[in-house]
């Protein structure tokens, strides 16, 4: 796209050793057409836009396979909900892949067996952990991010991914403190969970997490 | 709103920036060390793309950003406090809901004070609010929906004030991140009272739902990264302005808190 070949350039300009950085990002892939291959999302900032892109594909199928056969007993107002997230998901999607352009990730292919869509404890645990997720996955990429305009998209991205958070919590227990619950956001220092794609701190790490409902496998090989 | 002249600093650098080119801003005689730090930028990002640290901002310009968050913390804390200290002004009902977000902001109120200090900084007092704006919502105390909707303006004037700042910390590695760690809980908080004054937890257009427009203003955007993101999308237009939240400049923010904000 105009925006990121223009930046692209600039830098390229600026130095010749960006150009290695910015094509090793670009075809990392090596699935092969296969179904258990893995894609690495690459590094720099390109890499962190295709882990945020990975992540996104994974929310956007998720909500839209939800929205396709909503479980037993979805009352209107959670089906609102539900919609309202799978199209602000859809449209993060889209948005990545395009401002992405030719160095973004291929599409992955989901795999949601350990998910019972009919089940509305199953749908909407599954929602609370991809939610939180994408938050602290963006919040502890932040600071990796060099340039100030994809710092800023992924500030706005994130605070929607922070709202749906604490929507899908509100849903699960209504009048209670978990929309920012005690698990997430510390109490003493009142920040909200953060962490590096491949950090394992407090589980198994956001790469790891998001495989488990990956056919086409991710890594963030250059990342932290 | 004596209490703002003393973050006039972290002023200087917004209106700078709003005004002049960096160009412009190094002809025209600015103070030496701001003339660095500007020049410095481009390096910063040079440095990066070689896989170096990026060049972060000064200390003291860091703790001018955090203190002018800590101002806005100050007065949602202060807001939070007196509420809950108001007898039959929550329902028991919400008190939950309200005590989980108090603790956030006295928590972060503390951490902003703790973390200025460190960087060698001087944190900016309480300033003293008027939580009726000089009688424009003088039943902010006494009516549980005007509280409620003061509450939903300052969650999302918060959010956009944070997502605003980010770029000046950009390189500024754990206080950035603590700064993203605390917007995004201001999401959460925003999301939550939205919802219990019945409307989507996020932001559609610019729709207001009462509240001055200026708080809102912008969020109907759907060009992203210079690209229309409704042209390269099915979802309606809608949903992608409730996509993304949009930042506000701390002047912006500052005209929003003002006319709460007494000395």
């Amino acid at each position: 796209m105009p925006v990121r070949r223009k930046a692209f350039l600039k830098y390229t300009a600026m130095s010749g050793a960006v150009v290695a950085l910015g094509l090793e990002s670009c075809h990392k892939s090596n699935s092969g057409g296969g179904t258990s291959g893995t894609t690495d999302v690459g590094g720099g900032d390109t890499g962190i836009l295709n882990f945020a892109y990975a992540l996104e594909q994974l929310e956007a199928a998720f909500y839209t396979q939800v929205n396709a056969s909503f479980y037993t007993n979805a009352s209107p107002a959670e089906k609102a909900v539900l919609q309202d997230i799978m199209n602000h998901e859809i449209a993060h999607r889209d948005f990545f892949k395009a401002a992405l352009g030719s160095k973004a990730i291929p599409a992955l292919k989901p795999d949601f067996s350990s998910i019972d869509f009919t089940s509305r404890t199953s749908v909407l645990a599954t929602a609370k952990a991809f939610e939180d997720l994408g938050v602290s996955a963006y919040n502890g990429a932040g600071q990796y991010i060099t340039s100030s305009e994809y710092l800023t998209i992924a500030g706005k991205i994130v605070s929607v991914e922070a709202r749906h958070a604490a929507a899908i919590r509100d849903l699960i227990n209504p009048g209670s403190g978990d929309f920012a619950g005690d698990d997430v956001v510390s109490p003493t220092t009142g920040l909200d969970f953060s962490r590096t794609p491949n950090s394992t701190t407090g589980g198994a790490s956001i790469v790891a997490t998001a495989n488990i409902y990956l056919v086409t496998r991710i890594s963030a090989t250059q990342l932290p | 709103m004596k209490a703002l002249e003393t973050i006039g600093e972290s002023f200087e650098k917004d209106v700078i920036e709003k005004n002049f080119s960096r160009r412009e801003a190094l002809t025209k005689g600015l103070g030496f060390g701001l003339k660095a730090a500007l020049v410095a930028i481009p390096f910063g990002i040079f440095d990066a793309f070689n896989n170096k640290a990026v060049a972060g901002p000064s200390n003291s310009d860091i703790a001018s950003v955090l203190n002018f968050a800590l101002t806005l913390e100050f007065l949602e804390s202060n807001f939070y406090s007196t509420g809950l200290s108001t007898n039959g002004l929550i329902p028991a009902s919400d008190k939950t809901v309200m005590s989980q977000i108090s603790k956030h902001e006295t928590a972060h109120v503390a951490l902003l004070q703790q973390t200025i200090t460190t960087l060698g900084g001087t944190p900016v007092k309480m300033p003293t609010f008027d939580f009726t704006a000089g009688g424009t919502f003088s039943d902010v105390f006494s009516n549980y929906q005007t509280f409620l909707a003061l509450s939903n303006a300052f969650e999302d004037t918060g959010v956009r004030a944070y997502k605003g700042a980010a770029p000046s910390l950009l390189g500024a590695g754990a206080v950035l991140t603590a700064a993203l760690d605390i917007h995004s809980v201001e999401a959460r908080h925003a999301s939550e009272v939205r919802r219990l004054r019945k409307l989507k937890g996020w932001i559609s257009n610019a729709e207001a739902n009462g509240l001055p427009a200026a708080i809102y203003a912008g969020e109907d955007n759907v060009t992203q990264l210079n690209l229309s993101v409704t042209g390269i999308t099915t979802v309606p237009a809608v949903s992608v302005t409730e996509a993304f939240d949009e930042p506000l400049t701390m002047t912006a923010v500052m005209a929003i808190a003002g006319p709460f904000i007494k000395k």
